[in-house]
């Protein structure tokens, strides 16, 4: 590097380096960048001193204020839940009538519920508890095991046929499936349920299955089809089907006695939010 | 042209058949060959068959090129001068890979934004699952692999003077890492994956890239050794820092014990948080180092020589190398904040973060800056804009991650499509950007043709991918924060506003803007491809010898 | 100091860059291994079951925690949405890890118990007929798929190798154990029982002919995030802060 080498365009020295046609200028550091630089590392250090930083032995650097995520998000999830405490005891202990008479406490509960519903329910039960096949629809008034307040909130905390020890329980058998009757006798009974359920029918079959009906699902279903509650067993007779209004989907289900999980939510959810949400189910259209 | 001078003979002038190299890379195909015979003999894994077959028919490939290219004695090129073909294929496989990940990243952007029509529930391959590391691996290391190494080759040997390290090992890597994409490629549409984000394959095509990665690292700093510069320049520094780090980077967290020799799956060393924390530090670096160490390389020789003008500041070269590199390694915990990491380790990634703000300016600075006094060039020169464009898309988007790391930030952004966003932001803007304006101006070069087919293209091109850019990238803003936000949203009441469900919902729009800009910016690039054949199809060579001159030439000179 | 020496000497630049990079990585990871506290201690949380490890393959080979992650943050409406924020514990069999860098679908960590088999069956085949508004995949093969489990023993050998405290009990008994979960009549279920308290035994795909993809795939499922015992977990004890 004898002899300074001069950009002529910048006035700029270069490093007096060639590669491949390429030099270099000597400038000097932009003072903003370096400023910058500086302030950042200096904000960092400031950081770990009053935050959680640097690794040792056995422990860290807990930093002035000794901060941990895990409190902090304890903190305000407690906080939150402190705020809607009043309201959720008031709920807890309100009788329907009072819920509906009250509609500050109403609105609330609708708010609990809704995206309660969504998140856990809608999968489902549909976005707007409309059900499908094989989940029942929360918004009609045909209930499986009951549509007051209270039957609600207890199917919710329990489930049906899930995995908690006071779950609802009650299993059809799968009359076919199982050999308890013949196939030709299944066909009876399905030409028999759509009798009763207020369709046309072939009447020798309906006439050859009504002691079987009798001797085989009356005990759950009631002698007339209209169901029972306490077994969530359907009524038969309205034209509301969880699994379809079909000849193949009734004579399926008779041959298969299918039985579909509701899971229980006593562990995952509050029971205020249970009781929130109950109340919006009712509210939905069909509550008793 | 003439042989060189006796006193700078090397293997590389030894008649083929002594050649230390022609024996040792024909002797790996065979062991590589018969290990795949192996494994589709004795393999109870389906996929580790098909896997083997696909190896087996790259190593009988690469076997017959060898043949083609040494059986009759040494080809012209290796005698005369630079290594050029072996660039040349590169340009061809960065193009041919750019434009298939790119049209994977156009599907699955699909599928988001029409599952009903771009699914397919028994084709299991078409699953977005098993696309989406098809497009990462085959823009990132497809794609961007085969331009960093075409491109280092390049500017090694002409800043160096002196021609690649190794005789026909810039071969042997130049098909090895290929062999590695196709049997990654191959691997993700069989359900083949380790499950780390930009590190999915399996241990055998891992433990193939580590042989093939020894190679290039030989190459290059091979070649650096034997220059007739005295100094190292600074593009170079870039390039080994990229390859050095990687080959660690790699190796670390792709440790993982195989369930059998014999099977693709393996599992990995580690567990839990500390796995989480070696695969980020892998993710944050591969940034760190692929895309952006390597790619300052393309940077530093192609801007200076495209405007003609000298690098800005040597100075700030020198402080930002050093401070990028060492700052970059320590940000990885940016990816785990407010996860089961440790706190200590999350402010750690923050504040490191943080600091490497103005590091990465550094190169922001000397690459724009470099154009003074040469802006002008700016309104003619579509290709130059191409880079310095690329040039200001870097500098955003390492604004833009330092902000995502800050904690609250991050708390936001992070799961959203902000991410998404700011990866193309980077991905699409500054290494895809970057790569085109290298690669227009290497074809010209390497194929000795005047100039390009036409500007104009380059124009086109230009302006339909920063449509598509812009369409990308804000989208994705608006949609991560619209998701971020409605996710933490609470009522009145202070019970939780949406459901994650309505959110999935929201997005569909931003889905479908996201398509359109992708499908731009595909579109860029198939104009691109198009304009580069036409180049390299002309007949206008260039009339004297092209930017460059040969090697022999420049020796001759000395 | 004079850069020429990095620069002139290509080792030196070689070795400057390793050391430079070196140093980061080591100070963040290698402490992750011994500072106190890293991974809390928690009641509950055992090995995954063959069966459940198999499922968990699946889950990886189809890149579904390219959408769902299985960390729930320490923030209000993750703890609110999705239950308690997830441990280190939970993840400390995972090999490797699946928090997941993206949330297109929701967080996974608690998913288990959360819906039936039934509907998850449904959902995978064809995530639209539960869910109109999802963007998810179909995975209608899974059920279709007879689940090829030769392997099962040498993945958790390997698992145990890499520290998964399987015992020889465990491996040797792994397709039994791993048939016998999917089969609540089969003859293994007592001892299946003994190896892995309160693990779930179902016939999880609703096919009793067939241990297919779903059935594995939906026993991972349904275990996630019900292993710890967070009755018995302090969150405001000091070894459990962070
Ligand atoms: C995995 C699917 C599933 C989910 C999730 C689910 N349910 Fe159900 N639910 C069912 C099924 C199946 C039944 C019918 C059970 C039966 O056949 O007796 C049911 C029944 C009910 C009933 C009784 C209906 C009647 O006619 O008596 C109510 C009320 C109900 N669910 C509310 C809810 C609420 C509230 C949630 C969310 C917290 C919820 N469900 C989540 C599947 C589900
Ligand atoms: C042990 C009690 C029990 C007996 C006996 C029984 N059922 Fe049922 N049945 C049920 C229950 C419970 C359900 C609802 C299943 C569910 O909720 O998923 C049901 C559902 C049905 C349905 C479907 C209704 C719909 O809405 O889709 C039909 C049809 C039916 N039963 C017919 C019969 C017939 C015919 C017989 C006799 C051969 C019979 N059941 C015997 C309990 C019983
Ligand atoms: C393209 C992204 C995508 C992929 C890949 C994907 N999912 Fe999903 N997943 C979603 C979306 C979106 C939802 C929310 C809507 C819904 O319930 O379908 C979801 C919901 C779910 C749910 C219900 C969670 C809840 O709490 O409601 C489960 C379980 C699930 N996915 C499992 C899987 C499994 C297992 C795989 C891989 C085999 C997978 N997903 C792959 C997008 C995806
Ligand atoms: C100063 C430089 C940068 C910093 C500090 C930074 C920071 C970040 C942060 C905070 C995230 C989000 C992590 C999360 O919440 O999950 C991220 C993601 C990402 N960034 Fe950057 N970024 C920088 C530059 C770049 C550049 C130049 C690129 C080039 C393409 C890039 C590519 C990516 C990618 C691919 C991801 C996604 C990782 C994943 O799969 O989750 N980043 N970055
Ligand atoms: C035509 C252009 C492109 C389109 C349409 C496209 C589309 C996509 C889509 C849809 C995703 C998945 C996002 C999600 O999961 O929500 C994705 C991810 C990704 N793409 Fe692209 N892409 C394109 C180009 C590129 C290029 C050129 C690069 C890199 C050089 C790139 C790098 C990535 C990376 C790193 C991810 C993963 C991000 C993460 O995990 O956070 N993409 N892309
Ligand atoms: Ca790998
Ligand atoms: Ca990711
Ligand atoms: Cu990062």
């Amino acid at each position: 590097m004898s002899k300074p080498d001069i950009d002529h365009v910048s006035g700029t020295e270069t490093t007096g380096h060639e590669w491949d046609g390429i030099r270099e200028l000597n400038t000097p550091l932009p003072r903003w960048w370096v400023g910058l630089f500086y302030l950042c590392i200096i904000w960092a250090i400031g950081y770990w001193i009053v935050m959680p930083a640097w690794p040792g032995i056995t422990g860290y650097t807990h930093g002035i204020l000794n901060r941990s995520q895990r409190d902090v998000v304890t903190a305000e999830v407690d906080a939150l839940k402190a705020a809607r405490h009043a309201r959720e005891t008031e709920l807890a202990h309100a009788s329907l009538q009072q819920i509906q008479s009250n509609p500050d406490l109403l609105q609330f509960a609708m708010a609990a519920g809704r995206t309660t519903f969504a998140d856990n329910c809608a999968a489902c039960h549909g976005a707007g508890g409309q059900g499908g096949h094989g989940y029942p629809n929360l918004n009609d008034d045909v209930w499986l095991w009951g549509g007051t307040l209270a039957d609600i909130e207890h199917t919710i905390t329990v489930g049906v046929r899930s995995t908690d020890p006071n779950t609802r329980q009650s299993q059809m058998p799968a009359f076919g499936r199982d050999g308890i009757l013949k196939p030709e006798q299944i066909d009876d009974l399905t030409e028999y349920v759509v009798h009763i359920s207020g369709r046309a029918a072939n009447a020798p079959a309906v006439a050859r299955a009504a002691k079987l009906f009798a001797d085989n699902c009356a005990a759950c279903h009631g002698p007339a089809g209209k169901g029972n509650q306490e077994m969530g067993a359907p009524n038969l007779t309205d034209n509301d089907w969880l699994y379809g209004p079909t000849r193949a989907d009734i004579r399926d289900q008779i041959w298969n006695g299918r039985g579909g999980v509701m899971p229980t939510w006593a562990g995952r959810l509050s029971p205020e939010e249970i009781k929130a949400l109950a109340v919006y189910v009712h509210s939905m259209g069909g509550g008793e | 042209m003439k042989r060189k001078t006796s006193a700078m003979t090397t293997a590389t002038d030894l008649p083929s058949p002594l050649r230390f190299d022609l024996a040792l890379f024909p002797a790996l195909l065979a062991l590589g060959f018969i290990a795949a015979l192996i494994e589709v003999a004795r393999s109870p894994d389906p996929a580790m068959v098909v896997q083997a077959w696909t190896f087996m028919a790259c190593m009988g490939g690469i076997g017959i090129f060898y043949l083609a290219t040494y059986a009759g004695g040494l080809p012209r090129e290796e005698r005369t001068g630079y290594a050029t073909n072996v660039i040349k294929a590169g340009v061809v496989a960065s193009m041919f890979w750019g434009i298939a990940g790119m049209l994977v990243g156009v599907i699955i952007a699909l599928q988001l934004s029409f599952p009903n029509l771009f699914y397919f529930p028994d084709l299991p391959w078409t699953n977005f699952g098993r696309l989406r590391p098809l497009h990462t691996s085959a823009v990132i290391f497809a794609f961007g692999g085969n331009v960093l190494i075409a491109t280092s080759f390049y500017v090694v040997q002409r800043t160096c003077k002196a021609r690649l390290f190794g005789g026909s090992l810039p071969w042997f890597v130049f098909w090895g890492y290929n062999t590695f994409i196709v049997l990654a490629g191959t691997g993700y549409l069989l359900g083949v994956t380790q499950a780390r984000e930009y590190a999915e394959p399996e241990w055998y095509a891992d433990l193939w890239l580590t042989i093939v990665w020894v190679g290039y690292l030989a190459t290059f700093l091979g070649t650096i050794v034997k220059r007739k510069e005295p100094h190292i320049y600074v593009a170079n520094w870039f390039f080994l820092a990229f390859i050095a780090t990687i080959a660690v980077l790699h190796i670390v967290n792709n440790l993982a014990l195989p369930v059998s020799l014999l099977e693709t799956k393996s599992v990995s060393l580690f567990s839990g948080v500390q796995d989480a924390l070696i695969q980020w530090w892998y993710g944050h670096n591969a940034v760190g180092f692929f895309l952006t160490a390597g790619f300052l390389g393309i940077m530093y020789y192609f801007v200076p020589k495209r405007a003609d003008r000298p690098v800005y500041s040597y100075r700030l070269s020198i402080v930002h190398f050093w401070t990028l590199i060492f700052i970059y390694i320590w940000a990885g915990p940016h990816h785990l904040l407010y996860t089961a990491l440790p706190d200590w380790a999350q402010t750690l990634g923050m504040t490191f973060s943080v600091i490497l703000w103005m590091p990465s300016w550094g190169g922001m600075i000397n690459g724009l800056m470099t154009l003074s006094g040469a802006w002008d060039k700016l309104r003619t020169d579509p290709v130059l804009r191409m880079l310095v464009v690329s040039v200001a898309f870097y500098g955003m988007s390492t604004f833009e991650g330092p902000v995502m790391s800050v904690r609250t930030v991050n708390a936001l952004s992070h799961y959203t499509n902000w991410t998404i966003g700011h990866v193309h932001s980077g991905a699409l803007g500054w290494v895809g950007y970057v790569s085109f304006g290298a690669l227009y101006c290497l074809v010209p070069w390497l194929w000795n043709k005047k100039k390009l087919y036409s500007n104009a293209l380059v124009e086109w091109h230009f302006w339909v991918s920063t449509l598509g850019i812009v369409l990308y990238i804000t989208s994705m803003w608006v949609a991560g924060i619209m998701q971020g936000l409605m996710w933490r949203a609470y009522n009145d009441y202070g019970f939780l506003e949406y459901s994650f469900v309505e959110t999935v919902q929201a997005m569909h729009p931003y889905y479908v803007i996201r398509t359109i800009g992708g499908l731009l910016y595909l579109g860029g690039v198939l104009i691109m491809a198009y304009n580069l054949w036409r180049t390299v199809r002309s007949s206008e060579t260039a009339a004297t010898e092209p930017a460059v001159a040969p090697l022999a030439a420049l020796e001759a000179a000395q | 100091m004079n850069h020429g020496f990095f620069e002139r000497n290509s080792f030196i630049l070689l070795f400057g860059i390793l050391i430079v990079v070196a140093i980061g990585g080591a100070v963040e990871i290698a402490p992750l291994f011994w500072v106190n506290g890293t991974i809390e201690k928690v009641s509950g949380m055992r090995p995954y079951t063959p069966l459940e490890l198999a499922g968990r393959d699946i889950y990886v080979r189809e890149g579904c925690y390219l959408c769902h992650s299985q960390m729930i943050r320490s923030l209000r409406d993750e703890v609110e949405r999705y239950g308690h924020y997830s441990l280190a514990a939970e993840s400390m069999y995972d090999h490797p890890f699946q928090w997941g860098s993206e949330r297109t679908g929701p967080d996974l960590a608690r998913v288990g118990g959360k819906y039936s088999d039934e509907w998850q069956r449904a959902h995978l085949a064809d995530p639209r007929s539960v869910v109109p508004e999802s963007i998810m995949p179909p995975y209608a093969f899974l059920e279709k798929t007879p689940l090829d489990y030769r392997d099962i023993a040498d993945v958790m050998r390997a698992n145990k190798a890499v520290g998964v405290p399987y015992t020889k009990e465990q491996i040797d008994a792994a397709v039994a154990d791993l048939r016998a979960q999917a089969d609540p009549n089969a003859d293994g279920v007592d001892d299946f029982r003994k190896r892995y308290p309160k693990a779930q035994v179902r016939d999880f795909d609703g096919n009793p002919n067939q241990i297919t993809e779903a059935d594995a795939l939906i026993a991972y499922l349904q275990m996630l995030g019900t292993l710890v015992d967070f009755k018995t977990y302090h969150a405001d004890a000091p070894e459990n802060r962070r």
